[in-house]
């Protein structure tokens, strides 16, 4: 890999472009084995209460993934209006001593987790007016993509699929639409369910790739998040190698010349 | 007196600070986040803020999400 090729999201330099969650894992111990795995630096986070009077010792997530090693990037998942949206985003602020780097998602629907992607856009501009960081996740919507960006997102993050649902990327010309059209990074959030989904997504020519589900609910998660690792890696590489055009008939790989039959 | 915490309601002592609560639950360790009434009750006024009777007091902490 080239070692100029960084991901930079809000003027930070970033070697990895596998970004994931740290939900869903069986236990701490998975989810860290798993991040570490992967590679990758940016890592999901929800806020959620704290349970009260429950085990007290219980282990913490930032013991296991600390903000020290890791960008951390709290989410606003299970949020479905701007203003459960905005809070969460300003508690997570206050949760991490005022790290402002957020991931923005306004959902509109609970059987398909499809942003409301009007109510996204009013989020976005509450909190870029707030001076965060945002990350948005939105639908492959090439025009809704162009709005985030120009509202002042730091990256733009449409779905490949439903979040969960690993179906791979549904419709690569709307995301080739977008990445064309952007100048903030573009990273495909949600709906990959392999290696070669990620590697797709790279070869279209994201910038990165954030995935959860794909990783932790492989049979093995922490094999996966190395096989997503190389995923990115390879499909990043193709991108820039640059891919030989698609012809509709062969063309031989061994010289006619010289043959003696 | 009567507070509001994540939803349930609490009896607690009069004029508690925030600091104080954060004792009280136990969760003096960890890292999170308090918000009173909706609104942002910053780390460094643990100390300071007093509660009143009857506020909506939310705790929150980072889990694993996606």
């Amino acid at each position: 890999m080239q070692n100029n090729d960084s991901l930079i999201i809000a003027d930070k330099s970033y070697q990895s472009r596998l970004l994931v969650g740290t939900g869903k894992y069986k236990d701490m111990d998975e989810t860290r084995d798993a991040v570490e795995a992967s590679g990758a630096e940016i890592i999901t986070i929800a806020v959620r209460r704290s349970n009260i009077g429950q085990s007290p010792d219980e282990p913490n997530l930032l013991d296991v993934l600390p903000m020290d090693r890791y960008t951390l990037l709290p989410n606003t998942a299970g949020c479905y209006n701007v203003d459960d949206a905005v809070r969460t985003c300003r508690m997570a602020r206050e949760l991490l001593d005022g790290h402002d780097l957020v991931k923005l998602e306004v959902l509109g629907d609970e059987k398909t987790l499809f942003p409301d992607t009007m109510a996204t856009i009013e989020a976005a501009e509450i909190l870029v007016k707030d001076g965060f960081k945002v990350m948005v996740y939105t639908n492959d919507d090439p025009i809704i993509a162009k709005r985030l960006e120009e509202i002042g997102c730091v990256a733009v993050m449409p779905l490949a699929a439903p979040i969960g649902s690993g179906l791979g990327i549904r419709n690569p010309y709307n995301i080739l639409e977008i990445i064309e059209n952007a100048k903030v990074p573009i990273i495909v959030d949600a709906g990959v369910g392999t290696a070669s989904d990620a590697a797709i997504a790279m070869e279209l020519g994201c910038d990165g790739v954030l995935m959860n589900t794909a990783i932790a609910a492989a049979q093995n998660p922490v094999l996966m998040a190395s096989a997503m690792k190389k995923g990115i890696e390879a499909g990043r590489e193709a991108f820039l190698a640059g891919r030989m055009p698609r012809k509709r008939y062969a063309s031989a790989s061994s010289p006619i010349d010289g043959t003696f039959f | 007196m009567q507070v509001i915490i994540n939803g349930e309601s609490r009896d607690v002592p009069e004029a508690i600070t925030a600091a104080q609560l954060v004792d009280l639950l136990e969760l003096g360790n960890k890292r999170l986040a308090i918000e009173s009434n909706r609104e942002i009750v910053p780390r460094s006024t643990f100390d300071t803020h007093i509660f009143k009777p009857g506020d909506q007091i939310e705790i929150v902490q980072a889990i694993g999400g996606g």
